[in-house]
């Protein structure tokens, strides 16, 4: 499917040269691999600066969850739950090293640890975002 | 850690998330990446006022 790019902000050369990457390879690869590990799919298109930025400021979120003693979402039990992990899900392999070493605790027994299960979850929502805006940067939708 | 250097490390993260997703140009990302950190701290603080008042 192509998408007109009409009044966006592109040069015809960027356009062009957009077009041309978007037809190369697997088109999902930088989407995947931005959700896989924060930062990645811009790393992949070669956008260091932005692919770093996004990384430290996913990790820094997510940390930032932990060590304030948030709660990562291991089942649903109710709606809440299953909102709660898809969030956590957005952080890709991060989510699931945090489980597997048993980061993050069981239940929410302090004030900063309710900021801090937010905290991861937004970190795995804006992981999503990122994920998505190397996808459209790979596909020629974004310069 | 107390609630208001939570505030800011959360809308420093997100403010830098939002500017470079949402923005063409690095210009208009460090704009938009200010603008959205101002609002949050803000509309933060002006909420906390807001319940402080409540409370009473």
């Amino acid at each position: 499917m192509r998408y007109s790019q009409k009044g966006m902000a592109t040069t015809p050369n960027n356009s062009a040269a957009a077009q041309e990457v978007s037809q190369q390879g697997f088109v999902y690869l930088p989407l995947i691999a931005g959700w896989l590990v924060p930062g990645a799919g811009h790393f992949l298109l070669r956008k260091w600066g932005r692919g770093s930025l996004l990384a430290a400021s996913v990790l820094g979120m997510f940390v930032t969850g932990l060590v304030l003693q948030g709660k990562l979402y291991s089942g649903a039990h109710d709606i809440l739950d299953i909102l709660g992990l898809a969030g956590d899900l957005g952080n890709g392999l991060l989510y699931v090293v945090s489980r597997v070493f048993g980061l993050g605790a069981d239940l929410v027994q302090v004030t900063t640890a309710d900021w801090g299960t937010r905290f991861i979850v937004v970190a795995g929502l804006l992981n999503v975002i990122a994920a998505v805006d190397a996808h459209n940067l790979r596909t020629g939708r974004k310069s | 850690m107390t609630h208001f250097p939570a505030v800011l490390l959360f809308a420093l993260f997100a403010s830098v998330v939002f500017g470079i997703t949402q923005r063409e140009t690095p210009r208009q990302m460090i704009r938009y990446g200010i603008y959205c950190f101002v609002l949050f701290v803000g509309s933060a603080i002006a909420l906390s006022w807001v319940m402080f008042f409540i409370a009473r």
